[in-house]
């Protein structure tokens, strides 16, 4: 594994798009190379080298190079994005899309994020020690295929939308979540380890949603089922499953109909 | 002497009637009175005629004052805005024809704006579930021929679509309606005792925010599972009673506005209505519509469907469309700093934005172009008016259900005034001779 | 206006019956004119090339309200797709519902420049001449729909066939439309319900007329009025197994019945996507190809003319007029749903819908389309669409004419199929070894579909006094090729001309053309009777008034108007 060292030197005027921030756009490349990479502010395009300084030197491959940045990056937007393998570490806060449609290695944030971290993530690993922002592992726009695989474990709290048109992977909360959690979701986990305000599983076909603390409001489409005693994320516990969303469609499979599945820790 | 003009179609909302009759002088230049329109309406027409009207381009000084200035020289000022900013964000749209809003797109795209209409703190998030969902709709006709069931959600056209009842949806006698009022059964769902509610069957007083469980519930009901007791603030009897009675109608239309597209979920609560409307059709037939708010916010999202893909907050700077509402949308834009220059055309956020946005607008180089004084003109660096759309000036707009209706030229504008095609085709050609394309 | 000389090409024209023959295509004044015709021409060398007229659609969704919420409501179409700006070219965008100024784009770029809009509802005809209106360098028309219109319902249960006549004619010029089209007949009335009629003797609710009824109706007030093209129809039942029977029964309803109309076209029906509608069987389970039954009677018929709706196997959009179909399709594949039911005359609905190689039915669909195409005698009344957006976006065009060239690249989607065996079993293109040539592609594509549309004396071939509507490929039939490079050469022409001005040169786009929007002005006897009826529909059931409904020339900065004298 070899490693480029990204230090931002100048803030941009307005926000940094950086889709060439990620290990398969520098794996291979010069260290001339990648300051020649574009990165743009709004209509104007720049080169990587106007705002970084580039120390090291990445892998012939995505998956021998790994990526560190340092500095104030929280106007700098696609750190990471579609990558499909490699490793990326952010010092410090980051803008929008981190590790959007990533489809392999890991992404670990020393700070926090902000809206549509992970979004339509087909596979790998997001680590977000600090707090996440809206639309966390949710699907672009109008996709109906949301998060596909991989994990995405955040320390502190995420905002609203969280796991949207999931269908797959994980999804791990540290804290709290705003409204809306695996809202359409057909599949995937999604474990909340602090309190959920509502609107959870919100016509949700299939999938698991944990919840460690409180619910501010049930949806009336959640129906009790019965109590149980599981171990979720290494945490032993007993937990109040429901399931549901019974508006919803759902599907049959050896002639039992499927539902979502929302469980709640019960004090012990 | 006076002629009357028939058929004029009114420039004010969504509902956009198209049976008024205006009375205008011989020489075409008063506009004398207004026939068929609702007071809204007719006041369109009507303070078109104000003597204080502003009829000349005015740029603001050091002092805080207004002077007022040429139409080359606030062309100039826009072209120069527009060529030398990194990130413009160009708002509004929402009243003024398709042409303008098409010559709009093409200096959006040379310019590498944003382009964001007023569905961006309205409609955008029924956009957002349409995306999400689809929308089992249709034409205003068809709820006056056929429906029998009519759901008011989060929105009071008593106030805000006022003529909307009797031309569309609760009084007209149409072909298979023949009983009118009579046999259509009316549900109001909305936390205030409206006037709308007044006139209604049925008022589901719903708890302020809990509409999306409501609807949530309304599926379960459907399905004839087990209800919670109270829901919303709803007792379960209600909720099961109502269903009943859309499923029992041979045609059901709900309608919806900022109630539930600006509350807690906005989107999602549309998308729960929409799912609502398509399990409905199941049992009979069953349609959904947005009571869209400005006269041609419905046709700035067609025009940029056809020329861009997406119906608002289109990102162009990249010299392709991109589309993300939390990030290419206006408010978004103002409150993180991305954008670096701002033109409003057509619609007034200095009065519908929250402060902290209108604040930016005013931090920046910012022109507004609007017929009228607005919150937005006071904080703009150049005001620009032109003719009223549908008044002073034709072209193409598009109404609640998606019909175009071309709005007609009844009186001539004040001398000298400029429209917003011709204001726009100037500074398109600016533009293209700053930037030598 | 600049002189053109394309010389030494092999040139495909069905009209002049040049089968690869070298010959050279000279333009002048916008027109094909004579060799000998031109003084000083800009000389085109296309040597080695294929030569061919513009290409001609007869029946393509890429214009109005349902094309365009196609485009709004699929975000996702547009994702990592698009084509930025570029020196005269506009930014691009969408893949399966592309934005107006890419449907003019792409569509020239594989050498077509005659497109016509398959469904325009009246009520909405103002929005689809606004997307055509900027719809760049393509000449366009656009089809309204009649086979749900209150009037027509109620004109052809009386059978009063010159009152439906005058209808029509009034329609035509107050839509300025360019055809007759019919979409699942009194069917898309009857959803209005949440009903359908399933086969042509379903009586549609209230109206109690039959589609048999409507269709045969139709095409008597088609012909009694002699427009340039005939009675378009698609028909009820589409997309079911077992649905082959259906539409050899709304076929038959065209026999017997003659052409009568002076622009040259041979058939009274033009049946659409036929593909959609030639399934046996009774479920999913046993769905089959009955390609064969169609056929034998499309061979056997000359005055019906058909298109295939090829599935390409993409992620695609489906749009149609027929919105029961489309809500029985959502119910099917659980994806987002829009309908638009309109007050009077249709409905419609849109749904994404992938066509996978791995799910069967998909590979027997796209297996039908072929075998319609392969099985055709005469490729001039057999023409090649997806029926865009529906079966596959038009992007594909050259790759269904590998497809139909190519009997190697059909056994390699065969054996991408995941059921392949099954596949085989339920269709007949495994046995089909047929290849069409360049001549067959060009009957199927220009010179056939021009003649249907009546257009044969503007599109369609090279003959002097033609549209100066020239296509030239880099593709060389007489040398060796992959199939692949078929497709290479046929989406990315070398040179376009459209009306005699270059749009395409050396590959790149130099023009955004001067489009043209064509329809049909019919002058028919005064029919006060139904000036009342109109009048009064719209006083009582409309909610536009009469002088509102007419689309002005506004909307048409470029009209070509094709004019009909139906006057007895």
């Amino acid at each position: 594994m070899e490693t480029v060292t990204l230090t931002i030197k100048n803030q941009p005027e307005l926000y940094l798009e950086a889709e060439t921030i990620s290990p398969d756009a520098l794996a291979g490349k010069k260290v001339e190379e990648i300051l020649g990479l574009p990165v743009y502010v709004g209509r104007e395009q720049h080169r990587l080298g106007d705002y970084f300084d580039v120390s090291g030197k990445p892998g012939a491959t995505p998956a021998e190079t790994k990526i560190v940045l340092n500095g104030d990056l929280s106007r700098v937007k696609y750190i990471g994005t579609k990558m499909t393998d490699g490793e990326i570490v952010v010092n410090g806060d980051a803008d929008m899309y981190v590790g959007a449609w990533m489809q392999g290695g890991k992404i670990t944030v020393n700070g926090n994020v902000n809206a549509f971290a992970g979004t339509g993530m087909k596979g790998g690993e997001l680590i977000i020690k600090g707090n996440a922002g809206n639309y966390l592992g949710a699907a672009y726009r109008g996709d109906w295929r949301g998060m596909q695989g991989g994990k995405i474990t955040v320390t502190g709290n995420a905002g609203s939308d969280v796991g949207t048109f999931m269908n797959g992977g994980e999804i791990v909360i540290g804290g709290d979540v705003d409204v809306h959690v695996g809202t359409h979701a057909e599949g995937g986990k999604i474990v909340i380890k602090g309190n959920a305000k509502s609107r959870l599983g919100g016509q949700m076909v299939e999938g698991e949603i944990y919840v460690f603390g409180k619910i501010d409001v049930m949806l009336p489409g959640f129906v009790y089922r019965e109590d149980v005693d599981i171990e979720v994320d290494g945490v032993k516990g007993r937990f109040a499953l429901y399931e549901g969303d019974i508006g919803e469609r759902h599907r049959k499979r050896k002639g039992q109909t499927i539902y979502g599945k929302l469980y709640q820790r019960i004090e012990a | 002497m006076t002629k009357t003009i028939t058929d004029v179609i009114c420039p004010f909302c969504g509902t956009l009637c198209d049976d008024l009759e205006v009375v205008v002088s011989d020489d075409g230049k008063q506009l004398l009175e207004v026939y068929n329109a609702c007071a809204i309406g007719a006041e369109k027409f009507l303070h078109s005629q104000a003597k204080d009207r502003i009829t000349r381009p005015r740029m603001r000084q050091e002092d805080g004052s207004w002077k007022e200035i040429t139409y080359d020289e606030a062309i100039e000022y826009t072209a120069q805005m527009l060529a030398n900013a990194k990130k413009p964000l160009m708002y509004g749209w929402s009243s003024t024809n398709c042409e303008a809003q098409a010559l709009g797109s093409e200096l959006g795209e040379i310019v590498g704006a944003v382009m964001d209409n007023t569905a961006t703190v309205c409609h955008g998030t029924s956009l957002i579930a349409v995306q999400d969902i689809g929308i089992p709709s249709c034409t205003l006709g068809e709820v006056k021929n056929r429906a029998d069931r009519i759901v008011f959600w989060g929105c009071n056209p008593a106030h805000a679509h006022p003529r909307h009842m009797s031309r569309y949806s609760i009084f007209p006698r149409g072909f298979f309606t023949g009983k009118g009022h009579k046999g259509r059964k009316v549900i109001v769902v909305d936390p205030r005792p409206t006037d709308t509610a007044n006139v209604a069957d049925v008022h589901l007083q719903v708890e302020q925010g809990r509409d999306y469980e409501l609807l949530n519930a309304f599926r379960v009901a459907f399905k004839g599972e087990k209800l919670p007791d109270v829901v919303a603030g709803i007792p379960k009897e209600k909720i099961y009673e109502a269903a009943e009675t859309l499923k029992s109608g041979r045609f059901a239309i709900i309608f919806f506005g900022m109630g539930v597209t600006q509350s807690l979920g906005k989107n999602h609560n549309i998308d729960a209505a929409i799912a609502v409307t398509r399990d409905l059709n199941e049992y009979t037939k069953a349609a959904i519509m947005p009571m869209r708010g400005h006269y041609n916010v419905t046709g700035s999202g067609q025009v940029w469907g056809w020329l861009f893909g997406f119906p608002f907050a289109v990102d162009l700077s990249r010299g392709y469309a991109r589309y993300n509402p939390g990030e290419t949308t206006a408010n978004d834009l103002l409150r993180r700093d991305e954008v670096d220059a701002v033109f409003v055309l057509g619609s007034d956020p200095g009065a519908h934005f929250p402060f902290s946005s209108v604040k930016k607008i005013y931090d920046r180089p910012s022109v507004a172009i609007d017929p009228h004084e607005t919150p937005t003109t006071e904080v703009c660096k150049v005001h620009v008016p032109v003719a009223f759309v549908g008044v002073e000036v034709g072209g193409c707009a598009y109404r609640m259900d998606n019909v175009p209706i071309e709005t007609r030229k009844v009186v001539e504008p004040p001398e000298g005034m400029m429209t917003d095609e011709e204001f726009l085709s100037r500074v398109l050609a600016r533009v293209k001779e700053i930037k030598g394309v | 206006m600049a002189e053109y000389l394309i010389k030494n090409g092999f040139v495909f024209d069905p009209v002049l019956g040049i089968r690869g023959d070298k010959a050279d295509v000279a333009i002048k004044d916008g027109k094909i004119v004579e060799t000998n015709a031109v003084k000083s021409p800009k000389v085109i060398d296309a040597t080695g090339k294929t030569v061919m007229a513009g290409g001609v659609d007869v029946h393509s969704h890429v214009a109005g309200p349902k094309v365009n919420v196609g485009r709004n409501f699929r975000p996702e179409d547009k994702l990592f797709t698009y084509k930025p700006r570029n020196g005269i070219e506009r930014m691009q965008g969408g893949f399966s519902v592309p934005t107006t100024i890419r449907t003019g784009y792409n569509y020239a770029r594989m050498g077509y420049t005659t497109v016509m809009e398959a469904a325009m509802p009246p009520l909405y005809a103002r929005h689809t001449h606004e997307e055509m209106r900027d719809t760049p360098i393509l000449d366009q028309g656009a089809y309204p729909v009649f086979g749900n219109n209150w009037f027509v319902l109620e004109y052809l249960k009386n059978n009063e066939l010159e009152n439906t006549a005058a209808y029509i004619a009034w329609l035509l010029r107050a839509t300025k439309g360019y055809a007759v089209k019919v979409v699942n007949p009194g069917g898309t009335e009857a959803w209005a319900w949440g009903l359908n009629c399933e086969n042509i003797h379903d009586p549609v609710p209230y109206f109690d007329i039959t589609p048999a009824q409507i269709v045969k109706g139709l095409i008597e007030a088609n012909e009694y009025l002699g427009l340039p093209h005939s009675m378009h129809i698609h028909a009820n039942n589409l997309g079911n197994p077992g649905n082959y029977t259906t539409t050899l029964d709304t076929f038959k309803l065209s026999e017997g019945i003659k052409p009568k109309s002076k622009f040259g076209r041979d058939q009274v029906m033009h049946h659409t996507h036929v593909q959609f509608h030639s399934y046996g069987g009774d479920s999913w389970a046993n769905v089959d190809s009955r390609a064969k039954e169609i056929m034998d009677y499309v061979n056997s018929h000359d005055n019906i003319t058909i298109d295939m709706g090829q599935v390409t196997l993409d992620e695609t959009t489906t749009m149609t007029a027929d919105g029961p179909f489309e809500h029985h399709l959502t119910e099917l594949n659980h994806l987002k749903w829009a309908n638009a039911d309109v007050e009077l005359e249709t409905g419609s609905g849109v749904v994404p819908y992938v066509y996978s190689p791995d799910i069967k039915v998909c590979a027997i669909q796209w297996c039908i389309g072929l075998e319609l195409a392969l099985l055709a005698k005469d490729p001039m009344r057999v023409f090649m669409t997806t029926d865009h957006p529906n079966a596959g976006p038009f992007i594909r065009y050259p790759r269904i004419m590998k497809w139909l060239m190519s009997e190697e690249s059909r056994k390699q989607q065969f054996d991408a199929f995941k059921y392949k065996d099954k596949v085989i079993d339920a269709t007949n293109l495994a046995g089909i070894d047929r290849e069409l040539d360049l001549y067959e592609i060009a009957q199927m594509t220009r010179a056939g579909p021009a003649k249907a549309l009546g257009l044969a004396h503007m599109y369609g071939g090279l003959a002097p006094g033609l549209e100066g509507d020239v296509a030239v490929f880099d593709f060389n039939p007489n040398e060796p090729y992959a199939p692949d490079d078929i497709e290479k050469a046929f989406s990315n022409a070398e040179h376009l001309f459209k009306s005699g001005v270059q749009i395409i040169n050396n590959h790149e786009i130099v023009s955004n053309g001067n489009k043209r929007t064509l329809w049909v002005n019919t002058k028919v006897n005064e029919n006060p009777q139904v000036m009342r009826d109109v009048k009064e529909k719209f006083l009582r059931y409309y909610t536009v008034t009469l002088n509102n409904y007419e689309v002005s020339g506004h909307y048409l900065p470029n009209p070509y108007v094709i004019e009909v004298d139906a006057t007895q």
